[in-house]
């Protein structure tokens, strides 16, 4: 079973040092806008959101979570045309949910990340949907099959992604 | 009420970021329609982003051109050699379209256009994307630094990219021509119909308000219209791909970009455009009638005249030695080709002599006006030597030159100059 159910004194709360907490979402913006000019298909891939996933379920902290999808959220809208904020809310609502998911669960191992990352994937593209067609009138049309193959897509994504980042984790 | 707030800290924290937020989003989604100005973290982020990207894009280049102009060589005599010809090709059609826009030029003139001039543009680099395929934006390494202004149009060779949104100190974004925020006026070349270009959720393009009586073919060409105010009058966008019925009477008419939107490299950014009035003076001197006869098919080159045609002047001697024979020439006018011995007379490169006038009614007027100097030539097809000398008789006479100083172009032109007597006399 991936997901165990672990108690709050048994979870490892780790935390990451400055140069990292600024370059990794950094580089991820950087990597999401250059890959996607280079590479057309890599635009399925959404760096930013793994990173958030990445960071919240590591430090386990709800009010640290949502402000790394926050933060994260409106640097990745600032790349875009759109109004700041339609990332920056599903950011956001996953950065919480991902750290709230990290304090209950032990989501260390790749099923484990698997699954969070598309559950949490599905989060996000609920939200932004939401924002976007609700608040900024935006025509998206939702398509089943690109939503699908692309939580798939970040879901291993994220399995290789986290297991890279993990050297970066330090214990408190 | 604290011990709530306390309980419930993360989740009101949580409720205040995303109010926020919405708060933000509301005030931009109104500022939209006003004069937005960039955000702070607009510029913070593009300004942390950008140089990175120019130094990738810049370090990439670099080793793409040592690799190909240094190392990897292999086929290049062979595409130099295709290259050449390509050019002789080319500039054969050059002097053909340069005829063409010269005599448009003159028309014109005469129906009163204005004419949109790119005078100024400024090649940029495109260095990255938006990173999202919902906000199909691209970067490039221009910005205010070029004095970029949002609105620019972008372009390529192949047809129109997109338009400068934001500008920044040393970039600026660029809002592709096929996100489903940008539009442009568009007109398809064949039909002239109208309709606005836009693009779609997906990353398409279509052409939008085309009423559905109309009839649209596949492979139809689309260029813009002028009407948006921001792309210049003329341009390629695309083809027709797929024409199909749409909601509300109208067509739904999918385009294909002309610009590979996808593989975006090099673009010029449209930075001054002018649009004047054309006049004569920009054109040169030289007579539409005058372009036109050297369109028309000429005689090849022959020795030099016989005796029995000499004594008829300079201009008659040049006139027969153009034509091949009398019995040619007759053939010639007896209806083959009526306007290829009109184009030999006038056809600088092979006469020597000034451009003789008689002919040019010929060329300037509709068929059924040409035959100014032909109808005795006509009358006996069997006497090659009666209609030589008619031809020739009135090549030299001013009387037929009249109609060349009413033709409209020349009309219009107030420095071109009626055709001279005294050159046809010559």
């Amino acid at each position: 079973m991936p997901i165990t159910y672990t108690s709050g004194e048994q979870i490892e709360v780790y935390r990451f040092n400055l140069p990292i907490t600024v370059l990794v979402p950094l580089l991820a913006l950087f990597l999401q806008a250059f890959l996607s000019w280079k590479l057309p298909f890599f635009s399925i891939f959404d760096l930013p959101l793994l990173v958030v996933i990445f960071f919240a379920v590591a430090r386990r902290s709800q009010v640290g979570g949502m402000l790394t999808g926050s933060i994260i959220g409106l640097l990745q809208d600032s790349l875009t045309q759109l109004p700041l904020g339609v990332y920056g809310i599903a950011n956001t609502v996953v950065g919480y949910g991902a750290s709230s998911l990290g304090v209950r669960l032990d989501v260390e191992n790749a099923g484990a990340r698997f699954l969070v990352t598309l559950f949490f994937f599905a989060v996000h593209e609920i939200v932004y949907f939401s924002v976007a067609r609700g608040l900024v009138r935006l025509d998206l049309r939702w398509n089943w099959p690109h939503e699908i193959a692309a939580a798939f897509a970040n879901a291993v994504l994220a399995v290789l992604l986290f297991a890279m980042l993990d050297r970066f984790k330090q214990r408190t | 009420m604290e011990n709530l707030l306390t309980r419930y800290r993360n989740v009101s924290i949580l409720v205040g970021v995303l109010f926020a937020q919405i708060l933000g989003l509301a005030i931009q989604v109104r500022r939209v329609k006003e004069n937005e100005s960039t955000l702070l973290i607009r510029v913070w982020t593009v300004t942390a982003i950008t140089p990175l990207e120019k130094g990738i894009v810049g370090l990439e280049s670099g080793m793409g051109n040592l690799w190909h102009n240094y190392i990897y060589l292999r086929g290049v005599r062979k595409e130099n050699r295709d290259l050449k010809q390509e050019i002789q090709q080319l500039r054969l059609n050059e002097v053909r379209i340069s005829e063409d826009a010269q005599q448009a030029h003159r028309l014109q003139v005469l129906l009163g256009f204005k004419e949109q001039y790119l005078s100024k543009t400024v090649a940029a680099q495109v260095i990255g994307s938006g990173g999202s395929d919902r906000s199909r934006v691209v970067f490039i390494d221009k910005g205010d630094d070029a004095k970029l202004l949002p609105e620019m149009p972008v372009i390529t060779a192949d047809g129109i990219v997109g338009k400068v949104v934001r500008v920044f100190a040393h970039s600026a974004q660029v809002l592709l021509v096929n996100d489903e925020n940008s539009g442009a006026g568009a007109i398809l070349e064949k039909s002239r119909l109208q309709g606005i270009l836009k693009g779609t959720p997906v990353g398409g393009l279509i052409l939008d308000k085309v009423m559905s009586d109309e009839q649209i073919q596949p492979g139809d060409r689309v260029l813009t219209s002028g009407g948006d105010g921001i792309f210049p009058k003329g341009m390629p966008v695309g083809t027709v791909t797929q024409v199909s019925k749409g909601k509300d009477s109208f067509l739904n008419i999918r385009i294909k970009p002309a610009a590979d939107l996808s593989k975006l490299e090099e673009v010029l950014v449209i930075t001054k455009q002018e649009e004047k009035e054309p006049s004569v003076a920009d054109a040169g001197n030289e007579r539409a009638s005058d372009i036109l006869s050297r369109r028309l098919p000429s005689v090849p080159d022959q020795p030099p005249a016989a005796p029995a045609h000499s004594g008829a002047g300079a201009l008659k001697t040049n006139a027969t030695a153009a034509l091949p024979s009398a019995s040619t020439a007759a053939h010639s006018i007896a209806g083959a080709q009526p306007a290829s011995l009109a184009g030999s007379a006038t056809t600088p490169s092979k006469l020597s002599a000034p451009k003789t006038t008689a002919p040019r009614p010929r060329a300037t007027q509709p068929p059924a006006d040409v035959p100014v100097s032909a109808p005795s030539a006509t009358e006996n097809p069997g006497n090659g030597q009666t209609i030589v000398k008619t031809i020739t008789d009135d090549a030299t006479t001013p009387a037929p030159v009249k109609p060349i100083v009413k033709s409209p172009a020349s009309s219009a032109n107030p420095q071109s100059k009626p055709a001279q007597p005294e050159s046809d006399q010559q």
